[in-house]
């Protein structure tokens, strides 16, 4: 059972690195999102240091959704969908691989991204740590959650701002979990592990959720 | 024929034809009742005659999440027992609890203008009906992204459920959120120290409301099965024609 997992999660690795512009796009879209914010808000460096954390994490949840429309249609289109539901493999667990696959491929280099983004907006050493870590634990989360809206728009050929509008409500808490715990490191006044601790707890949460999700709703779709 | 069984609960038709017009009468007067309580009761010492928006406000915010509550109700009768009922209770209680929640943000707003100074603050309240309007949105984009209304019905059940799942999260994350970005200064209501001048007319007026509700579901309701049965004729006519 698990090889059939790794095998999804592989193969799904390999298509979205593999056909190119799948991970490199997600990070080229985090970028024009905290691009844009300077201009919008103004090139005051002190500002940008305290909004900083809120930029990175509302550009990095757009990013997160902008690949999910993809990750259930393709396999609608060709047919794997059909071969994953009739599997051995309950169809919870080839969601859940399908999930990891697709963070792997686009969450993680949003991750890796934000360092030098964080730079860009002037945040302190400790800030830039507190928001790689807090999207280390929280992208997972917003790509398991995304999975039900791409269950969606897999099974019904729609996408786009549908998944988003689905997806964001859910997303709230990770949103405010992650930006408490990185002011929580800058200026308190309650320690980083507090709201640290609970945006793991909403990871795991979502980590569950998630697939269980997409599977009914891939299941509704079907029948 | 798949959709004219869908359309098969005559049971529900004619039992509400006989009911309906009762709850509506009931609403009606109870609401009557209930407003005229509302201004006869005491103006509030600290604010005045404003305190009467909470005569309408807190029903819609209760009927509200009570909407949403049925709706949760609901999706477990479509997923569990496929019941076509069920499926036509929740499609209709969408409009009608997101209605209700906006005009709880809206008559909110009103009320926040002139005891706190401003329309909207991101209070945890608020922001939790906020949260759950955009819930209500999202199920109904759903229902009307999808063409087939079995298949729109099941994935709009699944979505339910996860967002009644979530809207407790919600909550104590936008509680937790509120009190570390803003100092509790806004004016609070608390719960139980309501005069009983002031409750009497507010429970009146949300058993109103809640009568008004119930009639609107039902009306939601039999305007889809209708709908439901006109769309069968029509496929039916359109087969025959074809034949």
């Amino acid at each position: 059972m698990m090889a059939a997992f790794f095998a999804i999660v592989r193969r799904d690795l390999a298509l979205s690195l593999g056909s190119g512009g799948g991970a490199g796009l997600g990070v080229v879209f985090f970028l024009s999102v905290v691009t844009v914010v300077p201009f919008a808000v103004g090139p005051d460096l002190v500002l940008l240091a305290r909004i900083g954390p809120a930029i990175l994490w509302i550009g990095a949840l757009l990013a997160s959704l902008i690949g999910l429309e993809r990750l259930f249609a393709a396999d609608a289109e060709d047919g794997s969908l059909d071969a994953l539901t009739l599997s051995a493999l309950p169809l919870e667990l080839a969601a859940a691989a399908k999930g990891l696959a697709h963070w792997l491929a686009t969450g993680l280099p949003l991750v890796l991204a934000a360092p030098v983004l964080a730079l860009m907006l002037n945040l302190e050493p400790a800030a830039i740590g507190a928001v790689v870590l807090t999207l280390l634990v929280g992208t997972p989360a917003v790509t398991f959650l995304g999975l039900i809206g791409a269950a969606f728009a897999g099974a019904f050929r729609r996408g786009g701002l549908l998944i988003a509008v689905l997806v964001i409500p859910l997303a709230i808490p990770v949103l405010i979990f992650a930006v408490s715990a990185t002011q929580a490191a800058v200026v308190g006044p309650v320690p980083f592990g507090t709201p640290f601790r609970v945006l793991l707890g909403l990871t795991l949460f979502a980590l569950v959720l998630g697939p269980v999700a997409a599977a009914a709703a891939l299941r509704a779709a079907r029948s | 024929m798949a959709i004219l069984d869908l359309a098969n609960p005559v049971r529900f038709m004619s039992l509400s034809a006989r009911i309906l017009p009762w709850i509506a009468g009931a609403a009606v007067v109870t609401l009557a009742v209930g407003f005229f309580l509302a201004f006869r009761a005491p103006p509030d010492y600290q604010q005045g005659e404003t305190v009467r928006i909470m005569y309408i406000h807190v029903p819609f915010a209760w009927l509200g999440l009570f909407g949403y509550s049925m709706m949760a109700a609901s999706s477990i009768g479509i997923l569990v027992w496929r019941h076509p009922l069920a499926d036509v209770a929740h499609k209709a209680a969408a409009p009608v609890g997101a209605t209700f929640t906006a005009l709880c943000l809206v008559t909110g707003a009103l009320w926040g203008r002139p005891m706190w100074g401003t329309y909207w603050v991101w209070d945890a309240r608020l922001t939790s009906m906020l949260v759950l309007l955009l819930l209500y949105l999202g199920l109904m984009a759903l229902r009307a992204a999808i063409d087939e209304p079995n298949r729109a019905g099941r994935a709009a059940a699944v979505l339910t459920l996860v967002g009644f799942i979530n809207v407790p999260i919600v909550k104590f994350s936008v509680d937790w959120w509120n009190t570390l970005h803003q100092p509790a200064s806004v004016f609070r209501m608390g719960g139980s120290t309501i005069e009983s001048s002031l409750l009497w007319p507010l429970l009146v007026c949300a058993i109103g409301f809640t009568l008004l509700f119930l009639a609107l579901h039902m009306l939601g309701m039999r305007t889809e099965i209708l709908r439901r049965r006109v769309q069968a004729l029509e496929a039916r006519a359109a087969a025959e024609a074809m034949a």
